[in-house]
């Protein structure tokens, strides 16, 4: 009897730890105990055994792996666009263009670019080392455990997926399974494109992933809440493994009394209910003076109607709440100041109406906590200078939007906050340049990632310097005993000069 | 005193709040101080230095001092290149806005420094951070205590007292420090108190740079030039009485050479210390009795083949080589930081690569061959933080090379730019304008089709300048030729409108 199914009937379905595809048969009874213990060792050691064979480094290895996501993506297209669909009723142009499209660019970036990421990266040299070889080597680090959450469950597997395998690592992927339809996918589907050895799914809840969480990795990835990035750290710190947190914050939104209420109002509205607002980098609240609010309000009405009609519930373009908790966390906030727009909510739908609340008090639940759902509060503020001490006072933010005819108080926005990303005078877009590095700084994260800041984030930059038996006279100037004579002489080829200095020696 | 810690570490931060700290010319104005300091006060640095390792001036001068000048150079000269925004390549959808990397300061800064090399370890981190535009608490190590009152003293008289200041104490103190909320931890230390430092951080989601340690191995091969070699090996092993953590910790070589390297080190030993080692100025002393005890007790039930003399009193440990060493004995299982060089033969490389990569990633590899096939080899079937072939420590004197560790040996590195890139926030920022809404359209629902297609074309489609300024030109010169002037403002509004479906048909057709 095959002792890993028994293992499996012996526990509760939520133990179910790891997909069919290729659960590892146990041997003896002593290694099966252990792995009833750590249910994820044996996985993990053929990971690391595979690592150590040297089996991912290789570029053809990598090139072919994301072939694999690339036809992964292709052939499954309308199941993704279903699943997505099912957990989030995400419109197919929404899952289109954040959840595929990214994919495919990060997927193809790596692809065009792979052989020029992989190239040892020679650096400037003084004068002892003129006829040395110094470069930086960029080698993976090896099993690298990626945590994705809900709200983009294809994008924020997939993108950190093709940075770590173009560095050259084996994965463990966690999918959330709140977003059940698409883990189903990832866990199913998945592997069958990719080199099973090098790459394993784990599924399960807070329950497994702190099992998983016991063991060592050599990177980990984790995007979620700043909650959970704090014991994600603490468990990384017990085997040294470095991270990159992806968090998150509330985005604050600065409207300048300069501006056109219209285009700022479509602008804000579009990124604000994108995703009905499950979105880590939408900009989660407004700043305004009260004038402005007065402009903005029915601009934001009629963007509202534009994108979604009279009757938003009835849009096909409107996503809903992933699940219940979420739901009805997000339906506490709505009574929060009072609904200038929307405002409405449908339990069995899980739908809420894209809201905007006006005489919000900063003292407010909905301004404690990161909304993560299609709710706008707006603030007042008298200046900009208002804004800004406004903002300084919060955690840092993973994004900070400031919208304004005029580009002085755009940059004043930059100058004076801290936030992971900004835009000016709209809303996420940044995220959309695989040429900028996308990450938080403070209470939204650390590290960054995209494009080839995804290959640098998942490789170890070792530092090579490669001398020749030859020289060896000059080096005796760093021999003992030592004469006061020989300090001037080892100086010279060791400092950095000064340009326009000029000593004799 | 708890509460001590954290007014302190309050008062810095408002410090930095005032945003003193951020510009250029204010930077460069402390780090400026900062290098008069270090020739203001050359003199009682050296002696600090001297006073705590027993180290020569001369060799205080060329392993601390010289690389703190050297970085000073660097930073005053490039600075201003690092601070300036960073342009990055955009999309077609974004070909009209200003796309950027903005290096921004973190905030406070702790710098927990070292005792083995107490001045450029804690001050080489503060140039970065200056550099990077930050308020910074140091905490010298307070094994190397004169060092750590110096700094203490002489720091504020040359930098601004409330953005940088100097925290000592014993662990007590460090434990309190760590409660407190920072931007960047730098520590440099053990694996052991790294965890800890990582832990503490991961309270307040503060990012760190740990620059641990293990036991770097230096495999000396067969084919090699053994005479310089050794001279190399025995230069970076002893320097600082061992206590370096890039010192070739162990040697692996086939057993054939043992015998050969046990001489040459002995002779090269002689050279560089003289017949009385114990004499000679250039040698240093262990830091502390626990430190020397804990050295001594290594050598216990090893081969020595020559030295092994120790002196409690003066805390003097002689250059000693150990032989046909065991693999589970105690001298292998910690880092030694101290002069005993043990030598594991081995059969050959394989065994030799064998043998590192079921140990802890070290923070350096050492390879001497005149083989580079073989080099290249045990570079690529190894990982360390960094490596240095043929000749030991001199990968840490490039401050072009990051510094810094991988896996038990450590995470993040700097030097140079490297320390500035560390110590800063890259922001990504994209400027647009409020006009041009037209083209938005594309985005909002209701949605269809059509406008799917439009966005993957939009957000696929790498911008390349120089073709499509080139195209957008030809095709507005052949309209100008052609066009009656008073349709001219109707088509600027729509030259944008017109390229971009012009180009996307062909963008379609290459599919």
């Amino acid at each position: 009897m095959n002792l890993s199914k028994v293992l499996e009937f012996s526990f509760s379905p939520s133990q179910r730890c790891i997909s069919d595809s290729y659960h590892c048969i146990l041997g003896p009874l002593g290694s099966s105990f252990q792995s009833w213990m750590n249910p994820f060792a044996d996985t993990l050691q053929s990971l690391q055994d595979a690592f150590s064979s040297g089996r991912t480094r290789p570029a053809e290895f990598r090139t072919t792996q994301l072939e694999g996501l690339n036809r992964f993506l292709k052939e499954n297209r309308e199941e993704l666009l279903a699943a997505l669909a099912q957990d989030l009723h995400k419109p197919p142009f929404e899952s289109e263009i954040s959840e595929i499209s990214i994919c495919q660019s990060e997927i193809n970036l790596a692809l065009n670019s792979l052989h020029q990421w992989m190239k040892d990266e020679y650096v400037s040299k003084n004068l002892a080392t003129q006829l040395d070889t110094a470069f930086i080597r960029r080698e993976p680090y090896g099993v690298v455990l990626i945590i994705a959450p809900w709200n983009y469950p294809l994008n924020l597997v997939l993108v950190p997926l093709v940075g770590a395998i173009a560095a050259g690592n084996c994965v463990v992927l966690k999918p959330s399974e709140i977003s059940k339809n698409v883990e189903k996918i990832i866990s199913e589907v998945l592997p069958n494109y990719l080199d099973k050895s090098c790459f394993a799914v784990v599924l399960g809840g807070p329950q497994e992933t702190s099992s998983l969480l016991e063991n060592k990795f050599d990177y980990i990835f984790f995007t979620g809440s700043p909650r959970v990035g704090q014991i994600v750290m603490a468990a990384a710190s017990k085997y040294l493994t470095p991270l990159t947190l992806e968090l998150g914050g509330k985005n604050p939104c600065y409207v300048d009394d300069n501006c056109d209420p219209q285009n700022v109002a479509n602008r804000v509205a579009w990124f604000r209910f994108f995703n009905a607002g499950q979105t880590c980098v939408a900009p989660d609240y407004i700043l305004c003076s009260r004038e402005t609010q007065e402009k903005l309000l029915p601009a934001l009405q009629r963007a509202v109607t534009q994108f979604y009609g009279k009757d938003p519930q009835s849009s096909p373009d409107l996503a809903r709440i992933v699940n219940d908790k979420h739901f009805h966390r997000l339906c506490g906030l709505l009574g929060n100041g009072r609904a200038a727009i929307g405002g409405q909510s449908d339990e069995q739908e899980r739908y809420i109406a894209p809201t905007v609340l006006v005489d919000v008090k900063e003292t407010d639940p909905v301004m404690q906590e990161e909304i993560f759902g299609p709710i706008l509060p707006i603030l007042n503020v008298q200046s900009v200078e208002e804004a800004i001490a406004f903002i300084r006072k919060r955690e840092k933010p993973l994004a900070l939007y400031a919208f304004s005819n005029d580009s002085k108080v755009v940059h004043r926005m930059l100058e004076q906050t801290s936030s992971g990303g900004f835009c000016g005078n709209d809303g996420f877009m940044h995220m959309t340049l695989t040429t900028l590095p996308f990450g938080g700084v403070g209470n939204s994260g650390m590290g960054m990632y995209h494009g080839k800041f995804s290959f640098d984030t998942f490789s170890h930059q070792r530092s090579c310097l490669l001398r020749s038996a030859g020289m060896e006279k000059l080096n005796s100037l760093r021999y003992p005993p030592y004469a006061q004579r020989s300090l001037g002489l080892l100086l010279s080829l060791v400092e950095n000069r000064r340009k326009g200095q000029c000593t004799l020696l | 005193m708890g509460s001590a810690m954290e007014q302190l570490v309050l008062r810095v931060r408002k410090a930095f709040q005032t945003g003193r700290s951020r510009p250029l010319s204010f930077r460069l104005q402390q780090l400026q101080a900062l290098q008069r300091m270090v020739q203001e006060c050359q003199k009682e640095i050296l002696g600090a230095l001297a006073e705590d390792l027993h180290k020569s001036e001369f060799n205080a001068y060329s392993q601390e001092v010289v690389n703190i000048l050297g970085e000073l150079n660097l930073v005053l000269e490039k600075l201003p290149e690092w601070v300036a925004p960073e342009p990055a390549k955009k999309t077609l959808l974004t070909m009209m806005d200003e796309a950027y990397i903005h290096p921004e300061p973190l905030g406070v800064v702790l710098i927990i420094g070292a005792w083995n090399y107490p001045f450029v370890l804690t001050i080489q981190p503060l140039i970065g951070a200056i550099a990077a535009g930050n308020a910074v608490i140091v905490k010298p190590s307070e094994l190397s205590e004169r060092t750590a009152t110096l700094l203490a003293k002489i720091l504020p008289r040359y930098l601004d007292k409330e953005l940088y200041c100097v925290v000592n104490g014993g662990v007590k103190e460090t434990t309190e420090l760590l409660k407190q909320r920072f931007d960047h931890i730098l520590y440099t230390g053990s694996t052991g108190v790294g965890k800890i430092v990582m832990e503490a951080a991961a309270k307040h989601l503060t990012p760190v740079t740990l620059e641990l340690g293990g036991k770097s191995p230096c495999y000396i091969d067969k084919d090699c030039n053994l005479d310089i070699a050794c001279r190399r090996i025995t230069w970076g092993k002893y320097i600082n009485c061992g206590q370096t953590c890039i010192a070739p910790d162990y040697i692996l070589c086939e057993p054939s050479l043992q015998s050969q390297i046990v001489e040459k080190i002995k002779e090269t030993v002689k050279e560089f210390y003289g017949e009385e080692i114990k004499k000679s100025p250039d040698y240093e002393r262990i830091i502390n009795l626990r430190h020397f005890k804990r050295v001594t007790d290594l050598l216990e039930g090893q081969k020595i083949a020559f030295g092994g003399e120790t002196d409690e009193a003066t805390r003097y440990i002689a250059p000693t080589v150990l032989i046909d060493v065991n693999p589970s004995s105690k001298v292998m299982q910690e880092e030694i930081f101290g002069p005993l060089l043990p030598i594991v033969p081995v059969k050959n490389a394989d065994e030799a690569i064998q043998f590192i990569n079921q140990r802890e990633k070290p923070l350096a590899l050492y390879v001497f061959s005149n083989n580079n096939k073989l080099i290249k080899r045990m570079i690529e079937e190894t990982s360390s933080g960094g490596v240095t072939g043929n000749d030991v420590i001199m990968h840490f004197t490039l401050n072009s090379l990051p510094f810094g560790g991988v896996g038990n040996s450590g995470m993040g590195a700097y030097h140079g730019k490297h320390s500035f890139d560390t110590f800063s926030h890259h922001r990504s920022c994209l400027i647009k304008t409020l006009k041009m809404e037209s083209a938005n359209q594309l985005r909002y629902p209701p949605n269809s089709q059509s406008k799917v297609d439009w966005a993957s074309f939009l957000l696929l489609k790498r911008f390349n300048k120089g073709r499509v300024g080139l195209f957008f030109l030809a095709f507005l010169g052949i309209l100008v030729a052609i066009t009656i002037k008073k349709y001219q403002a109707v088509l600027r509004r729509k030259a944008l409108l017109i390229f971009l479906v012009i180009h996307r048909l062909h963008w379609s057709n290459k599919q």
